[in-house]
């Protein structure tokens, strides 16, 4: 067996630039599905509203019933049958914040619902309007419970993001694919990607648990 | 001549079902002001529902409800949902697992309230707090969280939210019932000085003594209607219901 790391270690500065790619893909998917996340969530609290709800259902059974691969490609080779041609990374952006969104919301609704229903008829008690207890009461206490969820979720969007190489984003898959190309080097080259991949979930990882731990010491938690 | 006294809850006819289950059928009531009311009875007897129609937490079918001069209730038919938050404001309500807010400190459960809904200064909002907190006994808790109290002390801090609102009258859900027994004793003390001074109140209670010693009038409830009601020495020497009679008997021989 010969391990020859030569062509990931000259190829060095163009992974590092892949990894900021991947990271920039990421980070936009995170900020865009938390919005979703949050808005399908609270849409699908109160199945009387039948219209958000029914709306807001659909759009969680549709995007988290299909592949992201799928859905990555229907935005991007998709689109322009008709005529409508977005760039790569725009595509790569909202495809998975929009499938990320989707897992997001379920979180978001199964944190709310699982703040005592006797935190809602205090505040309603008190005389806030539901809006406002939801604001002041409900929600500050859901998102602590949100926080380990939302580190798996985070993290599963930092792998997935792999995909987005095939939307010619010159993420850290695509060019590690680059270097195996010329090099076929492939073992090392993986190898090489996974630390990489494997550090920055990590990162993410040990980031939410502190926010965790900053939110907790407030004694949000009984 | 005095203009007649209105009574700040008045029920008539009020009726309420969970599906199938008639929890009240029929219940006329009144509370009138600095009246404290205490409401018995076995548990199923709907004295929680009745509580809760109160202040809107529970819709009641039928009959009508009119609390602070103002009709929550009328024909089944509910307060729109700004006019119920209005009125909201000047009911208090006091419940059985007390309902704090956990990510909040003392001070920030009793001033959220008033900051929010009746614009106070945090300053303001803060000097009432503490005014409050006083009275209930917890001055030196106001930076804890609701976390660290006792039973005891998380229902005196929730009665403090209530009476930060400055409520016309006060609903309490059988506020001891969730208590361990020596921190019974410190909650009805605290309901007894707000009784003193004068405080209209609603009360659905097990404690019998504090029902003798506090109530202005005693109302025993049974399978959804108010069997009789008047003062606790009426009630509890000289009841005219044999329900009434098997039910002090019930919770005597508990005790």
């Amino acid at each position: 067996m010969d391990f020859d790391f030569s062509p990931v270690w000259s190829g060095w500065s163009d992974l590092a630039h892949g990894a900021l790619i991947t990271v920039e893909v990421t980070t936009g998917a995170i900020a865009l599905g938390c919005v979703i996340g949050l808005l399908i969530g609270l849409g699908r609290l109160d199945p009387r509203r039948r219209l958000v709800f029914g709306a807001c259902t659909a759009y969680v059974s549709f995007v988290r019933g299909t592949p992201l691969l799928v859905q990555l490609f229907i935005w991007f080779f998709g689109l322009p049958h008709f005529g409508i041609n977005l760039p790569a990374f725009f595509c790569g952006v909202v495809g998975m914040g929009m499938y990320s969104g989707a897992y997001v919301s379920e979180i978001v609704r199964g944190a709310i619902q699982s703040v005592d229903r006797g935190q809602m008829e205090a505040a309603r008690s008190l005389g806030m309007p539901y809006r406002m207890a939801m604001r002041e009461i409900i929600v500050p206490q859901a998102v602590i419970r949100m926080i380990p969820p939302l580190g798996n979720e985070f993290i599963a969007l930092i792998k997935n993001s792999s995909l987005v190489s095939l939307l010619t984003i010159a993420d850290l898959m695509h060019e590690g694919q680059k270097i195996i190309s010329v090099s076929y080097r492939s073992l090392e080259t993986y190898l090489a990607i996974a630390l990489v991949y494997f550090v920055l979930t990590n990162l993410t990882g040990l980031a939410l648990r502190r926010v965790e731990r900053k939110l907790g010491a407030g004694g949000m938690l009984q | 001549m005095n203009p007649p006294v209105k009574p700040i809850i008045r029920a008539r006819g009020l009726t309420k079902s969970f599906g199938p289950v008639a929890v009240l059928r029929g219940i006329d009531f009144d509370v009138m002001p600095s009246q404290v009311k205490v409401v018995i009875g076995p548990s199923g007897s709907g004295k929680s529902t009745l509580l809760r129609c109160c202040n809107g937490l529970e819709t009641a079918d039928g009959g009508s409800l009119e609390i602070c001069g103002q009709t929550l209730v009328d024909a089944g038919r509910m307060l729109p949902d700004a006019a119920l938050n209005a009125l909201r404001m000047n009911v208090g309500m006091v419940f059985q697992s007390f309902n704090l807010f956990p990510h909040l400190t003392v001070l920030g459960n009793v001033t959220v309230a008033p900051r929010k809904l009746r614009g106070l200064s945090a300053a303001e909002a803060d000097a009432t707090a503490r005014r409050l907190l006083d009275k209930v006994g917890l001055r030196d808790k106001t930076d804890a969280y609701p976390g660290t109290l006792s039973g005891g002390q998380k229902q005196r801090v929730a009665i403090a939210r209530a009476l930060a609102m400055q409520p016309q009258v006060m609903l309490f859900d059988e506020p001891t019932s969730a208590l361990d027994p020596e921190l019974v004793g410190e909650v009805l003390r605290v309901m007894k000085a707000l009784a003193g001074e004068g405080m209209t109140m609603m009360v659905v209670t097990h404690e019998m003594a504090f029902a003798r010693e506090v109530a202005d009038v005693v109302a025993v409830m049974d399978q959804g209607v108010v069997l009789e009601s008047g003062p606790p020495e009426q009630i509890f020497d000289q009841p005219l219901h044999a329900r009434t009679r098997e039910f002090l008997q019930a919770v005597s021989t508990r005790a």
